[in-house]
Protein backbone atom coordinates (compact mmCIF):
# COMPACT_ATOMS: atom_id res chain seq x y z
CA UNK A 1 0.00 0.00 0.00
CA UNK A 2 1.51 3.44 -0.74
CA UNK A 3 -0.11 6.57 0.51
CA UNK A 4 -1.00 8.80 -2.70
CA UNK A 5 -1.72 12.25 -1.17
CA UNK A 6 -3.18 13.41 2.21
CA UNK A 7 -6.50 10.72 2.47
CA UNK A 8 -5.83 8.51 -0.89
CA UNK A 9 -4.11 5.41 -0.31
CA UNK A 10 -3.10 2.81 -3.45
CA UNK A 11 -3.62 -1.02 -2.43
CA UNK A 12 -1.46 -3.93 -3.58
CA UNK A 13 -0.61 -7.14 -2.61
CA UNK A 14 3.50 -7.39 -1.17
CA UNK A 15 6.39 -9.26 -2.97
CA UNK A 16 5.81 -11.72 -0.40
CA UNK A 17 2.66 -12.22 -1.29
CA UNK A 18 2.68 -12.37 -4.73
CA UNK A 19 5.60 -14.89 -3.97
CA UNK A 20 3.45 -17.22 -2.33
CA UNK A 21 0.58 -17.06 -4.32
CA UNK A 22 2.51 -18.11 -7.56
CA UNK A 23 1.44 -16.85 -11.46
CA UNK A 24 -2.09 -14.76 -10.66
CA UNK A 25 -4.23 -15.64 -13.81
CA UNK A 26 -7.80 -13.90 -12.26
CA UNK A 27 -8.09 -10.85 -10.69
CA UNK A 28 -11.70 -9.71 -9.03
CA UNK A 29 -12.05 -6.15 -8.31
CA UNK A 30 -15.03 -3.96 -6.60
CA UNK A 31 -16.34 -1.35 -8.60
CA UNK A 32 -15.53 2.57 -7.83
CA UNK A 33 -17.79 3.90 -5.35
CA UNK A 34 -17.87 1.19 -3.41
CA UNK A 35 -17.57 1.41 0.49
CA UNK A 36 -15.17 -0.73 2.39
CA UNK A 37 -14.61 -1.40 5.70
CA UNK A 38 -10.87 -1.87 7.67
CA UNK A 39 -10.46 -5.86 7.60
CA UNK A 40 -13.33 -6.55 4.93
CA UNK A 41 -12.91 -8.52 1.64
CA UNK A 42 -13.42 -6.22 -1.71
CA UNK A 43 -11.85 -8.88 -4.21
CA UNK A 44 -10.30 -11.43 -5.07
CA UNK A 45 -6.89 -12.79 -6.85
CA UNK A 46 -6.86 -16.58 -8.13
CA UNK A 47 -3.68 -18.22 -8.60
CA UNK A 48 -3.61 -21.70 -10.66
CA UNK A 49 -3.13 -23.25 -7.36
CA UNK A 50 -5.23 -21.39 -4.46
CA UNK A 51 -7.81 -18.02 -4.11
CA UNK A 52 -6.99 -15.75 -1.89
CA UNK A 53 -9.21 -12.59 -0.84
CA UNK A 54 -8.38 -9.45 -0.62
CA UNK A 55 -8.93 -7.33 2.36
CA UNK A 56 -9.27 -3.42 2.79
CA UNK A 57 -6.51 -2.08 4.62
CA UNK A 58 -8.27 1.02 6.13
CA UNK A 59 -11.76 2.35 5.97
CA UNK A 60 -13.09 4.93 2.78
CA UNK A 61 -14.21 4.47 -0.85
CA UNK A 62 -13.00 2.99 -3.64
CA UNK A 63 -11.77 5.95 -6.04
CA UNK A 64 -10.22 4.29 -8.53
CA UNK A 65 -9.79 0.45 -10.17
CA UNK A 66 -6.76 -0.70 -12.08
CA UNK A 67 -8.42 -1.93 -15.50
CA UNK A 68 -4.42 -2.86 -16.53
CA UNK A 69 -4.32 -5.95 -14.47
CA UNK A 70 -7.79 -7.27 -15.26
CA UNK A 71 -6.42 -8.01 -18.97
CA UNK A 72 -3.30 -8.47 -17.64
CA UNK A 73 -3.25 -10.04 -13.95
CA UNK A 74 0.44 -11.12 -14.70
CA UNK A 75 1.63 -7.27 -13.45
CA UNK A 76 0.43 -8.23 -9.80
CA UNK A 77 3.43 -10.88 -10.31
CA UNK A 78 5.91 -8.53 -12.21
CA UNK A 79 5.30 -5.65 -10.17
CA UNK A 80 3.22 -5.52 -7.08
CA UNK A 81 3.99 -2.23 -5.92
CA UNK A 82 4.68 -0.57 -8.82
CA UNK A 83 2.05 -1.65 -12.34
CA UNK A 84 0.71 -4.14 -10.57
CA UNK A 85 -1.29 -2.07 -7.92
CA UNK A 86 -5.20 -2.71 -7.66
CA UNK A 87 -7.34 -0.01 -5.89
CA UNK A 88 -7.02 3.27 -4.39
CA UNK A 89 -8.83 4.19 -1.53
CA UNK A 90 -10.07 7.40 -0.41
CA UNK A 91 -9.85 6.70 3.25
CA UNK A 92 -12.75 8.16 5.53
CA UNK A 93 -10.11 8.90 8.63
CA UNK A 94 -6.81 9.70 7.41
CA UNK A 95 -4.94 9.33 10.53
CA UNK A 96 -5.78 6.03 10.10
CA UNK A 97 -2.82 5.61 7.62
CA UNK A 98 -0.05 6.03 10.55
CA UNK A 99 -1.46 2.78 12.36
CA UNK A 100 -0.31 0.77 9.35
CA UNK A 101 2.86 -1.38 9.01
CA UNK A 102 5.64 0.29 7.43
CA UNK A 103 7.74 -1.98 4.76
CA UNK A 104 10.69 -2.48 7.94
CA UNK A 105 7.70 -3.64 10.22
CA UNK A 106 5.98 -5.35 7.63
CA UNK A 107 9.57 -7.40 7.25
CA UNK A 108 9.59 -8.10 10.72
CA UNK A 109 6.11 -9.77 10.11
CA UNK A 110 6.56 -12.15 7.48
CA UNK A 111 10.18 -13.20 8.88
CA UNK A 112 8.42 -14.30 12.16
CA UNK B 1 11.60 -35.39 4.01
CA UNK B 2 13.46 -33.95 1.98
CA UNK B 3 14.19 -35.84 -1.36
CA UNK B 4 18.13 -36.15 -2.25
CA UNK B 5 17.48 -33.49 -4.75
CA UNK B 6 16.39 -30.94 -1.94
CA UNK B 7 19.96 -28.99 -1.72
CA UNK B 8 19.47 -28.37 -6.20
CA UNK B 9 15.92 -27.22 -5.77
CA UNK B 10 17.09 -24.63 -3.25
CA UNK B 11 19.88 -23.27 -5.18
CA UNK B 12 17.80 -22.93 -8.08
CA UNK B 13 15.39 -20.95 -5.74
CA UNK B 14 12.40 -23.04 -5.40
CA UNK B 15 9.41 -22.58 -4.21
CA UNK B 16 8.24 -25.49 -1.62
CA UNK B 17 5.59 -26.88 -0.38
CA UNK B 18 4.48 -29.91 1.90
CA UNK B 19 3.17 -33.13 -0.26
CA UNK B 20 2.09 -36.09 1.65
CA UNK B 21 5.15 -35.37 4.26
CA UNK B 22 7.99 -34.98 1.61
CA UNK B 23 9.50 -30.64 1.10
CA UNK B 24 9.13 -30.46 -2.54
CA UNK B 25 9.34 -27.69 -5.25
CA UNK B 26 5.94 -26.52 -5.99
CA UNK B 27 7.68 -23.74 -8.67
CA UNK B 28 11.14 -22.70 -9.55
CA UNK B 29 10.04 -19.24 -11.03
CA UNK B 30 6.83 -19.67 -12.42
CA UNK B 31 4.20 -22.23 -12.68
CA UNK B 32 2.73 -21.03 -15.78
CA UNK B 33 6.20 -20.93 -17.97
CA UNK B 34 6.97 -24.48 -16.28
CA UNK B 35 3.63 -25.89 -17.70
CA UNK B 36 4.41 -24.08 -21.04
CA UNK B 37 7.94 -25.65 -21.43
CA UNK B 38 6.40 -29.21 -20.61
CA UNK B 39 3.53 -28.52 -23.65
CA UNK B 40 6.47 -27.20 -25.83
CA UNK B 41 9.86 -27.91 -25.24
CA UNK B 42 10.63 -29.94 -21.94
CA UNK B 43 10.42 -29.87 -18.14
CA UNK B 44 12.46 -31.96 -15.75
CA UNK B 45 10.85 -32.82 -12.37
CA UNK B 46 11.70 -34.56 -9.38
CA UNK B 47 9.69 -37.63 -8.18
CA UNK B 48 11.48 -39.05 -5.68
CA UNK B 49 9.25 -39.09 -3.29
CA UNK B 50 6.81 -41.69 -4.74
CA UNK B 51 7.48 -45.09 -3.67
CA UNK B 52 9.70 -47.86 -5.57
CA UNK B 53 8.48 -51.54 -4.26
CA UNK B 54 10.21 -54.39 -5.58
CA UNK B 55 8.75 -57.96 -6.49
CA UNK B 56 11.09 -60.90 -6.95
CA UNK B 57 10.48 -64.39 -7.17
CA UNK B 58 8.91 -67.35 -9.30
CA UNK B 59 5.37 -66.45 -7.24
CA UNK B 60 5.58 -62.42 -8.16
CA UNK B 61 3.70 -63.12 -11.21
CA UNK B 62 0.69 -64.54 -9.35
CA UNK B 63 1.49 -62.10 -6.46
CA UNK B 64 0.68 -59.27 -8.01
CA UNK B 65 -2.51 -60.49 -9.95
CA UNK B 66 -3.48 -61.45 -6.88
CA UNK B 67 -3.00 -57.87 -4.91
CA UNK B 68 -4.46 -55.96 -7.51
CA UNK B 69 -7.19 -55.58 -10.13
CA UNK B 70 -5.12 -55.72 -13.06
CA UNK B 71 -3.45 -59.08 -14.82
CA UNK B 72 0.15 -58.41 -14.32
CA UNK B 73 1.43 -61.57 -15.48
CA UNK B 74 0.39 -60.97 -18.87
CA UNK B 75 2.36 -58.02 -19.19
CA UNK B 76 5.51 -58.53 -21.47
CA UNK B 77 8.98 -58.28 -19.77
CA UNK B 78 10.01 -54.82 -20.55
CA UNK B 79 6.41 -53.32 -20.33
CA UNK B 80 4.23 -51.32 -17.92
CA UNK B 81 0.71 -51.17 -17.16
CA UNK B 82 -1.30 -48.41 -14.83
CA UNK B 83 -3.23 -50.27 -12.04
CA UNK B 84 -5.13 -50.03 -9.46
CA UNK B 85 -4.68 -51.44 -5.50
CA UNK B 86 -8.05 -52.19 -4.20
CA UNK B 87 -9.76 -52.90 -0.58
CA UNK B 88 -11.92 -55.91 0.01
CA UNK B 89 -14.82 -53.75 -0.54
CA UNK B 90 -13.43 -52.23 -3.62
CA UNK B 91 -12.20 -49.24 -2.50
CA UNK B 92 -9.36 -47.61 -4.65
CA UNK B 93 -6.47 -47.41 -2.05
CA UNK B 94 -3.73 -46.31 -4.64
CA UNK B 95 -3.40 -45.87 -8.44
CA UNK B 96 -0.23 -46.70 -9.73
CA UNK B 97 2.49 -48.11 -12.59
CA UNK B 98 3.84 -51.69 -12.16
CA UNK B 99 6.85 -52.58 -14.47
CA UNK B 100 7.98 -55.92 -15.10
CA UNK B 101 11.86 -55.60 -15.60
CA UNK B 102 11.99 -59.62 -16.20
CA UNK B 103 10.21 -62.77 -15.87
CA UNK B 104 10.38 -62.97 -11.91
CA UNK B 105 11.07 -59.27 -11.19
CA UNK B 106 8.41 -56.64 -11.06
CA UNK B 107 8.21 -52.38 -10.21
CA UNK B 108 5.90 -51.03 -8.33
CA UNK B 109 5.90 -47.20 -8.20
CA UNK B 110 3.44 -45.78 -5.80
CA UNK B 111 1.96 -42.49 -4.84
CA UNK B 112 4.39 -40.81 -2.58
CA UNK B 113 1.08 -40.23 0.37
CA UNK B 114 0.22 -43.98 -0.37
CA UNK B 115 3.45 -45.66 -0.35
CA UNK B 116 3.21 -46.83 2.75
CA UNK B 117 -0.13 -48.67 2.54
CA UNK B 118 0.77 -50.38 -0.97
CA UNK B 119 4.43 -51.31 0.98
CA UNK B 120 2.10 -52.98 3.87
CA UNK B 121 -0.45 -54.54 1.48
CA UNK B 122 1.79 -55.82 -0.95
CA UNK B 123 4.41 -57.69 1.66
CA UNK B 124 0.42 -59.38 3.22
CA UNK B 125 -0.79 -59.66 -0.23
CA UNK B 126 2.44 -61.43 -1.36
CA UNK B 127 2.09 -64.45 1.68
CA UNK B 128 1.70 -67.52 0.15
CA UNK B 129 3.51 -66.91 -2.63
CA UNK B 130 7.07 -67.73 -3.83
CA UNK B 131 7.79 -63.62 -3.70
CA UNK B 132 9.96 -61.34 -2.25
CA UNK B 133 8.92 -57.70 -1.13
CA UNK B 134 11.65 -55.12 -0.84
CA UNK B 135 10.63 -51.52 -0.38
CA UNK B 136 13.51 -49.31 -2.30
CA UNK B 137 11.72 -46.00 -1.76
CA UNK B 138 14.18 -44.86 0.58
CA UNK B 139 17.51 -45.46 -1.68
CA UNK B 140 15.98 -44.59 -4.87
CA UNK B 141 15.72 -41.14 -6.99
CA UNK B 142 13.04 -40.25 -9.64
CA UNK B 143 13.94 -37.99 -12.49
CA UNK B 144 11.41 -37.37 -15.46
CA UNK B 145 12.20 -35.28 -17.84
CA UNK B 146 8.78 -34.83 -19.82
CA UNK B 147 7.80 -32.61 -23.28
CA UNK B 148 8.28 -33.10 -26.94
CA UNK B 149 11.91 -32.58 -26.70
CA UNK B 150 12.41 -35.24 -24.48
CA UNK B 151 14.25 -37.49 -26.59
CA UNK B 152 15.77 -34.95 -28.24
CA UNK B 153 17.69 -34.26 -24.60
CA UNK B 154 18.51 -37.95 -23.94
CA UNK B 155 19.04 -39.28 -26.63
CA UNK B 156 22.59 -37.51 -26.80
CA UNK B 157 23.31 -38.83 -23.34
CA UNK B 158 22.39 -42.62 -23.64
CA UNK B 159 23.33 -45.57 -26.35
CA UNK B 160 19.96 -46.55 -25.28
CA UNK B 161 17.27 -47.12 -28.54
CA UNK B 162 15.05 -43.88 -27.65
CA UNK B 163 12.96 -44.81 -30.59
CA UNK B 164 13.00 -48.40 -29.78
CA UNK B 165 11.83 -47.91 -26.61
CA UNK B 166 8.28 -47.48 -26.92
CA UNK B 167 5.62 -45.65 -24.65
CA UNK B 168 4.77 -47.65 -20.96
CA UNK B 169 8.34 -49.45 -21.25
CA UNK B 170 11.37 -49.71 -19.65
CA UNK B 171 14.98 -50.80 -19.88
CA UNK B 172 18.22 -50.33 -17.68
CA UNK B 173 20.37 -48.24 -19.91
CA UNK B 174 23.42 -46.05 -19.18
CA UNK B 175 22.56 -42.12 -19.16
CA UNK B 176 25.76 -39.55 -19.01
CA UNK B 177 27.64 -42.53 -16.94
CA UNK B 178 24.88 -43.40 -14.91
CA UNK B 179 23.65 -46.74 -14.58
CA UNK B 180 19.68 -46.35 -14.14
CA UNK B 181 15.89 -47.82 -15.14
CA UNK B 182 15.00 -45.58 -17.89
CA UNK B 183 11.15 -45.51 -18.78
CA UNK B 184 9.09 -44.16 -21.19
CA UNK B 185 6.16 -42.84 -19.04
CA UNK B 186 4.35 -39.48 -17.49
CA UNK B 187 2.11 -37.69 -15.73
CA UNK B 188 1.62 -35.07 -18.24
CA UNK B 189 -0.05 -36.10 -21.12
CA UNK B 190 3.67 -35.75 -23.11
CA UNK B 191 5.73 -37.65 -24.69
CA UNK B 192 8.98 -38.17 -21.87
CA UNK B 193 10.97 -40.54 -19.90
CA UNK B 194 11.50 -41.40 -16.06
CA UNK B 195 14.81 -42.05 -14.76
CA UNK B 196 14.71 -44.66 -11.86
CA UNK B 197 18.58 -44.40 -10.22
CA UNK B 198 20.35 -44.86 -7.17
CA UNK B 199 19.39 -41.73 -4.74
CA UNK B 200 22.74 -40.79 -4.42
CA UNK B 201 23.72 -40.07 -7.97
CA UNK B 202 20.44 -37.95 -8.27
CA UNK B 203 22.23 -34.92 -7.79
CA UNK B 204 24.75 -35.52 -10.58
CA UNK B 205 22.60 -36.92 -13.10
CA UNK B 206 19.90 -33.84 -12.73
CA UNK B 207 22.70 -31.04 -13.39
CA UNK B 208 23.82 -33.39 -16.52
CA UNK B 209 19.96 -33.09 -17.73
CA UNK B 210 19.76 -29.66 -17.04
CA UNK B 211 22.22 -28.53 -18.79
CA UNK B 212 21.86 -30.43 -22.14
CA UNK B 213 18.50 -29.92 -21.91
CA UNK B 214 19.52 -25.92 -21.85
CA UNK B 215 19.44 -25.38 -25.93
CA UNK B 216 15.99 -27.62 -26.15
CA UNK B 217 13.90 -25.31 -23.41
CA UNK B 218 14.15 -27.41 -20.76
CA UNK B 219 13.11 -26.03 -17.43
CA UNK B 220 13.69 -27.45 -13.71
CA UNK B 221 9.27 -27.99 -13.50
CA UNK B 222 8.07 -28.17 -9.96
CA UNK B 223 4.30 -29.73 -8.23
CA UNK B 224 2.26 -27.19 -9.48
CA UNK B 225 2.61 -27.48 -12.94
CA UNK B 226 2.58 -31.23 -12.88
CA UNK B 227 -0.80 -31.16 -11.52
CA UNK B 228 -2.25 -28.26 -14.52
CA UNK B 229 -0.45 -30.46 -16.95
CA UNK B 230 -2.20 -34.02 -15.41
CA UNK B 231 -5.88 -32.54 -15.39
CA UNK B 232 -5.76 -31.22 -18.76
CA UNK B 233 -4.66 -34.92 -19.68
CA UNK B 234 -7.36 -35.76 -17.56
CA UNK B 235 -5.35 -37.80 -15.19
CA UNK B 236 -6.99 -39.28 -12.13
CA UNK B 237 -5.00 -37.94 -8.86
CA UNK B 238 -5.18 -40.25 -5.86
CA UNK B 239 -6.86 -38.04 -3.08
CA UNK B 240 -8.95 -36.00 -5.53
CA UNK B 241 -10.40 -37.84 -8.36
CA UNK B 242 -9.61 -41.38 -6.64
CA UNK B 243 -9.99 -42.41 -3.10
CA UNK B 244 -11.07 -45.48 -0.37
CA UNK B 245 -14.88 -44.44 -0.93
CA UNK B 246 -14.59 -44.76 -4.89
CA UNK B 247 -13.95 -47.84 -6.62
CA UNK B 248 -12.63 -47.82 -10.50
CA UNK B 249 -15.55 -47.98 -12.42
CA UNK B 250 -16.63 -44.66 -10.62
CA UNK B 251 -13.50 -43.20 -12.20
CA UNK B 252 -14.16 -44.37 -15.45
CA UNK B 253 -11.31 -46.69 -15.73
CA UNK B 254 -13.12 -49.96 -15.09
CA UNK B 255 -11.02 -51.27 -17.94
CA UNK B 256 -8.22 -52.04 -15.16
CA UNK B 257 -10.72 -54.29 -13.45
CA UNK B 258 -9.76 -57.91 -14.76
CA UNK B 259 -12.81 -59.68 -13.23
CA UNK B 260 -12.26 -62.15 -15.73
CA UNK B 261 -8.33 -63.22 -14.62
CA UNK B 262 -7.80 -66.95 -13.50
CA UNK B 263 -7.58 -66.79 -9.67
CA UNK B 264 -8.83 -64.37 -6.81
CA UNK B 265 -7.87 -61.46 -6.00
CA UNK B 266 -8.40 -59.02 -3.25
CA UNK B 267 -11.65 -56.71 -3.70
CA UNK B 268 -12.81 -59.12 -6.52
CA UNK B 269 -16.19 -60.25 -5.24
CA UNK B 270 -16.90 -56.94 -4.16
CA UNK B 271 -16.24 -55.36 -7.74
CA UNK B 272 -18.19 -57.96 -9.00
CA UNK B 273 -21.29 -57.05 -7.44
CA UNK B 274 -20.54 -53.43 -7.39
CA UNK B 275 -23.01 -52.58 -10.37
CA UNK B 276 -23.43 -49.63 -12.30
CA UNK B 277 -22.22 -46.32 -9.98
CA UNK B 278 -24.14 -44.22 -8.68
CA UNK B 279 -21.96 -41.37 -9.85
CA UNK B 280 -19.28 -41.11 -12.25
CA UNK B 281 -16.03 -38.69 -12.93
CA UNK B 282 -17.00 -36.53 -15.95
CA UNK B 283 -14.79 -33.37 -17.81
CA UNK B 284 -16.08 -29.93 -17.24
CA UNK B 285 -15.38 -26.93 -19.30
CA UNK B 286 -16.13 -23.10 -18.06
CA UNK B 287 -16.11 -20.11 -19.79
CA UNK B 288 -14.43 -16.96 -18.60
CA UNK B 289 -11.51 -17.09 -16.48
CA UNK B 290 -13.27 -18.26 -12.55
CA UNK B 291 -12.17 -21.72 -12.10
CA UNK B 292 -14.00 -24.43 -10.62
CA UNK B 293 -11.86 -25.86 -7.70
CA UNK B 294 -11.75 -29.02 -5.77
CA UNK B 295 -14.80 -29.31 -3.02
CA UNK B 296 -17.33 -26.65 -4.60
CA UNK B 297 -20.76 -27.52 -5.57
CA UNK B 298 -21.89 -28.45 -8.93
CA UNK B 299 -25.54 -28.02 -9.37
CA UNK B 300 -28.19 -29.03 -12.26
CA UNK B 301 -30.64 -26.36 -12.29
CA UNK B 302 -30.89 -25.19 -8.75
CA UNK B 303 -30.34 -28.73 -7.39
CA UNK B 304 -26.73 -29.53 -6.04
CA UNK B 305 -25.96 -32.85 -7.73
CA UNK B 306 -22.24 -33.32 -7.54
CA UNK B 307 -18.76 -32.02 -6.52
CA UNK B 308 -16.02 -30.68 -8.37
CA UNK B 309 -12.76 -32.91 -7.29
CA UNK B 310 -9.94 -30.98 -9.52
CA UNK B 311 -9.93 -27.64 -11.71
CA UNK B 312 -7.97 -25.11 -12.92
CA UNK B 313 -7.86 -21.87 -15.44
CA UNK B 314 -6.05 -24.10 -18.15
CA UNK B 315 -2.77 -22.75 -19.06
CA UNK B 316 -2.84 -24.45 -22.35
CA UNK B 317 -6.37 -23.89 -23.22
CA UNK B 318 -7.26 -20.34 -21.87
CA UNK B 319 -10.43 -21.28 -20.14
CA UNK B 320 -11.15 -23.34 -16.91
CA UNK B 321 -12.08 -27.00 -16.83
CA UNK B 322 -12.97 -29.46 -14.28
CA UNK B 323 -13.03 -32.57 -13.15
CA UNK B 324 -16.36 -33.79 -10.95
CA UNK B 325 -18.32 -36.37 -9.88
CA UNK B 326 -21.94 -36.16 -11.14
CA UNK B 327 -25.13 -38.48 -11.55
CA UNK B 328 -24.47 -41.35 -14.56
CA UNK B 329 -27.39 -39.61 -16.15
CA UNK B 330 -25.82 -35.91 -16.55
CA UNK B 331 -22.55 -37.42 -18.21
CA UNK B 332 -23.29 -36.79 -21.49
CA UNK B 333 -20.78 -34.41 -23.66
CA UNK B 334 -22.71 -31.12 -24.17
CA UNK B 335 -24.79 -31.50 -20.36
CA UNK B 336 -25.52 -28.01 -18.74
CA UNK B 337 -24.61 -27.41 -15.53
CA UNK B 338 -23.63 -25.17 -13.44
CA UNK B 339 -20.53 -24.34 -10.21
CA UNK B 340 -21.32 -22.59 -7.05
CA UNK B 341 -17.84 -20.65 -7.11
CA UNK B 342 -17.51 -18.85 -3.87
CA UNK B 343 -21.02 -17.97 -4.13
CA UNK B 344 -21.18 -17.29 -7.50
CA UNK B 345 -23.02 -19.66 -9.84
CA UNK B 346 -21.21 -20.08 -13.20
CA UNK B 347 -21.95 -22.52 -15.90
CA UNK B 348 -20.22 -24.80 -17.58
CA UNK B 349 -20.73 -27.84 -19.80
CA UNK B 350 -19.89 -31.57 -20.01
CA UNK B 351 -17.50 -32.53 -22.07
CA UNK B 352 -15.18 -35.41 -22.72
CA UNK B 353 -11.48 -36.40 -21.40
CA UNK B 354 -9.00 -36.03 -21.79
CA UNK B 355 -9.03 -31.58 -22.02
CA UNK B 356 -5.93 -31.87 -23.81
CA UNK B 357 -4.40 -34.62 -25.96
CA UNK B 358 -0.66 -34.33 -28.03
Amino acid sequence: MAVRDADTVRVGITEYAQDQLGDVVFVDLPEVGRQVDAGEAFGEVESTKSVSELFAPLDGEIVAVNGAVADSPELINSDPYGEGWLVEVRVSDAAAIDGLLDADAYQRVIEG
Amino acid sequence: MKTPLHDVHAELGASFTDFAGWQMPVRYTSELAEHRAVREAAGLFDLSHMGEIELTGPGAAAALDHAFVGRLSAVTPGRARYTMLCAPDGGVLDDLVVYRLAEERYLVVANAGNAAVVSRELTARAEGFEAEVTDRSAETALIAVQGPNAAAILGPLTDADLTGLKYYASMPATVSGHELLLARTGYTGEDGFELFLPAAEAPALWRKLAAAGREHGLLPAGLACRDTLRLEAGMPLYGNELGPELTPFHANLGRVVKLDKPGDFVGKVALERAGDPDRVLVGLKGSGRRAPRHGYRVLHGDDAVGEVTSGALSPTLGYPIAMAYVPPALREPGTALSVDIRGRVEPVEVVALPFYQR
